[in-house]
């Protein structure tokens, strides 16, 4: 199971004053998953007999795909998700802008083939694109570096 | 399967209250676990007031963005502009809570049911007039070309902005631009990309291209130009003066549309702020009808 460590959104427990403390930070800033995110945590720690639970939103530093575990990355693959490259690294000042598709090496998840293209930037989340594999055929998503 | 079901059974139990507000996220607040202390020196009226200023950006161009559901040229098109749209939304939902935690909540917390977040009474609950967007965002989508040249406009300026906020004296605005700048490249170089297909495409695609840039520049004019408010917190640190974003944006511009081989207009006379004080177009009042119509209809819905 990927779980929100795997993912690098769960930033940290601790407890306060006998109440469960909860960071989590998101993926994105509009990522709709967040409730549900925080819904499953409060189910988590009430089964496991912490009463009082408190889940924070951490927004700096912005979390960033580098925070993805190699057990995270591995347990993505085994779910048809390639997941994420090492984030380049960003010289200070404007954002450079880019006029063609990103190259990246992304493997295919399902054939392993290095031969896949980017079908659109934007998938079924905002963390994800959509590419294809040349040598199998079959389209998968892939998890954006950010 | 009984696990997902108890997830989603945990999430509309999440609160102690019977329901849901019905058109907020309802589940959290935004900033919670995040010092909300306003910074030595600014007033907390001001800081609010430029909140909402870019709230209210994000919040007009996400509706505007969104009307496309269903009506783009492709369905890949579709989900890439409802993703940029989401980005948008979630980036308003932080700064007017921001807003709301420093007061700037106006008319709307009389008009609001106690129930509801500050947030959303800020986006439901206010009146056009009470809006600080800049006219850019409000203008109606057009043709695809003329969405395309508006987000790329839109996205580039934003993003000059949010890469120098990022050094905000307010640990809030600071987090929201850190997070934002990724978010806010993805979508200028997605609306670049569409700009140079459309202007090195068909002959009617550049037509249509030609006639989005003739459309939307005029609107640049006020996008350089400091408000009173913008003025007053450059000095103390939180703000960005907007004059200083000029040279970035018409950089980028420039470059995109002489990839695109569509002529580069003259670069308007800067004008003074007119969205930014609460002078809007006539467009406002259906945009924010349907924006705001159900909410208000049924000012405290649960589910």
């Amino acid at each position: 199971m990927l779980t929100l460590a795997d993912l690098g959104v769960l930033r940290d427990v601790r407890t306060e004053d006998g109440i469960v403390v909860v960071e989590i930070t998101p993926t994105y800033t509009g990522c709709p998953a967040m409730g549900v995110m925080r819904a499953d945590l409060l189910r988590a720690l009430h089964a496991a007999g912490y009463a009082d639970v408190d889940v924070r939103t951490v927004l700096s530093p912005p979390w960033s795909t580098d925070w993805i575990s190699d057990d995270g990355r591995r347990k993505l693959a085994q779910a048809g998700i390639a997941p994420p490259g090492p984030v380049p690294a960003r010289a200070a000042g404007p954002v450079p802008l880019r006029l063609g598709p990103a190259v990246r090496d992304v493997p295919c998840p399902l054939c392993g083939s290095p031969d896949t293209e980017e079908l659109s930037a934007f998938g079924a989340t905002a963390c994800k694109d959509l590419r294809r594999c040349r040598r199998c055929r079959e389209p998968f998503e892939h998890v954006k570096e950010i | 399967m009984a696990h997902e079901e108890t997830v989603y059974d945990a999430l509309a139990n999440a609160h102690d209250d019977a329901g849901h507000w019905a058109f907020g996220t309802g589940f959290d607040d935004p900033l919670a676990g995040v010092d909300t202390t306003v910074p030595d020196g600014v007033t907390p009226a001001d800081l609010g007031e430029y909140c909402l200023m870019l709230g209210d950006d994000a919040l007009v161009l996400c509706q505007r963005l969104t009307q496309w559901a269903t009506n783009a040229p492709e369905l890949e098109e579709e989900v890439a502009l409802a993703n940029l749209a989401l980005d948008l939304l979630g980036q308003a939902r932080l700064l007017l809570a921001r807003a709301g935690s420093v007061g700037a909540l106006g008319r709307s917390r009389e008009q609001a049911t106690a129930s509801i977040p500050d947030e959303d009474a800020l986006a439901y609950f206010r009146d056009a007039d009470e809006f600080r967007h800049v006219a850019l965002v409000e203008a109606p989508n057009g043709d695809f070309a003329q969405t395309v040249v508006r987000l790329l406009v839109a996205a580039a300026w934003r993003l000059a902005l949010f890469t120098r906020l990022r050094d905000s004296r307010d640990p809030v605005l600071a987090a929201i631009a850190a997070k934002g700048v990724a978010e806010l490249t993805y979508a200028r170089d997605h609306a670049a990309r569409w700009l140079v297909r459309l202007g090195d495409g068909t002959a009617e695609s550049q037509r249509r291209a030609r006639a989005g840039v003739d459309a939307v520049w005029p609107l640049l004019a006020e996008l350089f130009t400091a408000t009173d408010v913008e003025r007053r917190l450059t000095e103390t640190g939180v703000a960005v003066d907007p004059g200083e974003l000029r040279g970035e944006v018409r950089d980028v511009l420039t470059q995109v549309l002489e990839r695109a081989t569509l002529p580069v207009p003259a670069w308007p006379d800067d004008a003074p702020p007119r969205g930014r004080t609460g002078d809007h177009g006539p467009e406002l009042a259906p945009l924010l009808a349907e924006l705001q119509g159900l909410a208000r209809e049924h000012p405290a819905a649960t589910w």
